[in-house]
């Protein structure tokens, strides 16, 4: 058995390293950092700008080394929990909390170092350019004298099966890679208790299974405590011995033996968005016409930069009422095909003739002005927020329609349908930005829609959705389809290309 | 200075402090902006030009390093020429256009005097990782560590905004309003920019505050800044050359300090 950073198994030299070095943050004097125990009593925090309460009236007790997976629809402050318990909440300037939180029977802002926290986006966890240098900053936070450092840093490496030189940079890793060093990063603090953030919603599938077994191999044989934020159950379920249901409102709405919940709460928790195994959502009926051709390629090669040619010796072609999937690991080219093929990238070599739709243009509609790309092709960007640019959701509906000179009534007669079908209608006002990410997800959907593209782009229109988002989206792309229009989806989702695709690019890494 | 990937090399100026290699710089710079005659940056330059077969780049790559100081020195002396404070025989007249034997004299002194300061400034700046320069700003300079590691964090986030103004792009010619009101697009996109960077931002001093960054115990360093003899040499090189080109230009008539004239 190799040992493990959180909490060294007996019989090795630690303790005695530690009795050498006095006392070592993160673990209790003199003895070993056994998992830390979670105790809240009536507690709750409001964020100063807000009028309403994160969470509310949380009555909870978790026991060192239990291993627990907190879920709840999104808005049960589950990040404000976690956030809480690794103390970057911030004083009361930044909001007001109630009742208590403990942690070993302290506060957690001053027992920094007893908890570990792992978020969700992979580039801004990233704090240092080489390897060795990130993993080694939490230690140094806690003053750890420096061969301590070194020697926690190679095992945390090791833990998380991280195979690179100390010195390798961190802008080469990929996704799974990055969120495998935030958490040797966490490790080498050497935490009782380990929070983890939605760790793979980002992730390619890939990067799901490494992260995952990455957290499976360190605490194994470990005692600190973990809790889990995720919304797709399965990727941890059999990984923890607790499950947490966070009700809307405040307090607990399920909390047992994973498959006891899952028994009693199922449904429920898929129902409020929660993917949850053998509750997967329906698949909607399609009616499956293939209308004439709209776009082709041919001998098409892609690539950001003039000469760096990411992918060459593509011919497509995409016909209406029919959904295309582009799929493949990351760095293949997958997007970078989606934007080419959306007239907003210029090929490399090879044609994209777009004269099914280009209705009097030219053929390729990369020589198309943006008001007369509106309404022949629609893309969707991964990021919503990078295609933002309006201060609230009816202005940012009308943006296109003003783009290409629809008056008042005509706008509001395409954008009202949009914002009721989409779940935005009481939203209308609201400032895109503030939105949550599936709000976020269905208004850059929207948006494209109001000039009425016969071609769709979508780049990765799933990633990281809840179960109802996804469902409402893969539904309504599916109308779309059957109203005549085509789908270009570059995805990662696996499940997404089984319902809606009915044809499949697959771009393979090349050796 | 690479922003993304750590700066790395086999040469021995690699090693050397980056603080030092401030230093050094600092005070080459604040003796050659004291005067502007020819002499003292001519034997600045001089000395320079030997020293830099000691670092050793190869030629070409100082060549294109320092190509953009080459060409302002260049550009910063033809403008001299031509408008530089008449003086003596007068060479050429065209409208303000003035070439006469001390705009000739200026012309010069400025251009052996921007390369002098310019070229080794970039030489010593190649060769420095910023991780290591935030470590001798922090251990050597005593420089508060909030800052310094703050600063360092918010330097990785830069490759982040230039894939972000790229997307930004992009998605305003798929949004229908590329085609007009260059300007106004210019600011919005800008403006969408800086709110991505704000919420970038925050997010990583959150995951820098998760790590203890912050908080109130006495910080360690994983590795150590040193400031040994190589560097107290590269700052006494600094001292030499800057000594050196004051003495001569003075001995020889040409100082000319620049302080009231």
């Amino acid at each position: 058995m190799t040992a493990s950073p959180l909490t060294p198994p007996e019989g090795t030299a630690a303790p005695i390293r530690e009795a050498a070095l006095g006392r070592v943050p993160g673990r209790a004097p003199g003895g070993r950092a056994g998992g830390a125990s979670v105790e809240a009593t009536g507690w709750g925090w409001r964020h100063a700008s807000r009028a309403a309460w994160a969470l509310r009236g949380l009555d909870l007790r978790i026991a060192p080394g239990e291993r627990v997976l907190l879920l709840g629809a999104s808005g049960t402050g589950k990040t404000t929990f976690v956030h809480a318990l690794a103390g970057v909440l911030g004083g009361p300037d930044e909001g007001d909390s109630e009742g208590r939180l403990l942690i070993d029977g302290a506060e957690p802002e001053s027992a920094r170092g007893r908890a570990g926290l792992v978020l969700q986006d992979p580039d801004s966890q990233v704090v240092l350019a080489r390897v060795g240098d990130d993993v080694a900053f939490g230690c140094e936070n806690l003053g750890l004298p420096r061969d301590e450092i070194w020697r926690r840093v190679a095992d945390a490496l090791d833990a998380v099966g991280l195979d690179v030189p100390l010195g390798y940079p961190t802008s080469e890793l990929s996704g799974g890679q990055k969120q495998r060093l935030a958490l040797a990063g966490v490790l080498a603090m050497r935490p009782g208790l380990l929070l983890l953030d939605e760790p793979t919603a980002n992730l390619d599938p890939e990067g799901v299974v490494e992260v995952r077994d990455a957290v499976a191999r360190v605490i194994d044989g470990s005692e600190a405590t973990l809790i889990v934020i995720e919304h797709r159950v399965d990727v941890w379920w059999k990984l923890v011995d607790r499950v947490i249901v966070l009700a809307p409102g405040g307090g607990v709405l399920a909390d047992g033996r994973p498959d006891e919940v899952l028994a009693l709460q199922g449904a429920a928790l898929a129902a409020s968005g929660i993917w949850v195994p053998g509750h997967a959502p329906e698949p909607p009926a399609r009616a499956g016409f293939r209308g004439s051709e709209l776009v082709r390629t041919e001998g098409l090669s892609v690539g950001r930069r003039p000469g760096v040619v990411l992918r060459s010796g593509i011919d497509l072609r995409i016909d209406a009422g029919r959904c295309l999937a582009v799929t493949g690991p990351n760095g293949t080219g997958k997007s970078t095909t989606g934007l080419t093929l959306a007239g907003l990238i210029r090929p490399l070599a090879g044609v994209v003739d777009a004269s099914g739709i280009a209705d009097g243009l030219g053929a390729a509609p990369l020589s198309w002005k943006s008001r007369e790309l509106v309404t022949r092709i629609g893309t969707v960007f991964q990021d919503p927020e990078h295609q933002f640019v309006a201060g609230s959701v009816r202005d940012e509906l009308a943006v296109g329609a003003n783009a290409i000179g629809l008056d008042a009534a005509e706008t509001a007669r395409r954008i009202d349908p949009l914002l009721e079908r989409l779940r935005l209608g009481g939203l209308a006002n609201a400032n895109p930005f503030t939105l949550s990410g599936g709000e976020k997800r269905r208004l850059s959907v929207a948006t494209v829609l109001v000039t009425r593209p016969r071609l769709l782009v979508l780049d990765e229109p799933t990633f990281g959705q809840d179960s109802r988002t996804w469902r409402e989206l893969v539904a309504f792309l599916a109308e779309l389809l059957d109203a005549g229009s085509a789908v270009v989806a570059v995805t990662h989702d696996t499940r997404l290309v089984d319902v809606l695709a009915d044809d499949e690019l697959r771009l393979e890494a090349r050796p | 200075m690479s922003v993304l990937t750590p700066v790395a090399g086999a040469q021995a100026i690699y090693r050397v402090n980056p603080v030092a290699k401030l230093g050094a710089t600092a005070i080459l710079s604040i003796a050659l902006v004291l005067s502007i005659d020819w002499v003292s940056a001519a034997v600045a330059l001089a000395f320079e030009s030997v020293l830099f077969l000691f670092a050793g780049l190869s030629l070409r790559r100082i060549a294109l390093r320092t190509l953009p100081v080459t060409i302002a020195a260049f550009f910063s002396a033809v403008t001299i020429l031509l408008y530089g404070q008449p003086s003596g025989q007068s060479y050429l007249q065209f409208l303000l256009i003035n070439v006469s034997d001390g705009s000739i004299e200026l012309a010069i002194a400025t251009l052996l005097r921007v390369l002098a300061i310019g070229l080794p400034a970039v030489v010593l700046f190649v060769t420095v990782d910023p991780t290591d320069l935030a470590d001798g700003l922090a251990q050597v300079l005593r420089l508060p560590s909030r800052f310094v590691l703050g600063a360092l964090g918010g330097l990785r986030l830069v490759g982040l905004f230039i894939d972000d103004w790229k997307s930004l792009e992009l998605a305003r010619r798929a949004r229908g309003i590329a085609d007009r009101g260059r300007l106004r697009r210019f600011a919005g996109q800008a403006f969408a920019l800086l709110v991505l960077s704000i919420r970038r931002g925050s997010k990583l001093a959150t995951a820098m505050e998760a790590r203890g960054f912050g908080a109130s115990n006495r910080r360690s360093w994983a590795r150590e800044s040193r400031f040994g003899a190589p560097e107290v040499g590269l700052l006494l090189i600094g001292v030499v050359v800057a000594a050196a080109s004051v003495a001569v230009s003075v001995a020889t008539g040409n100082w000319n300090f620049i302080v009231g004239g």
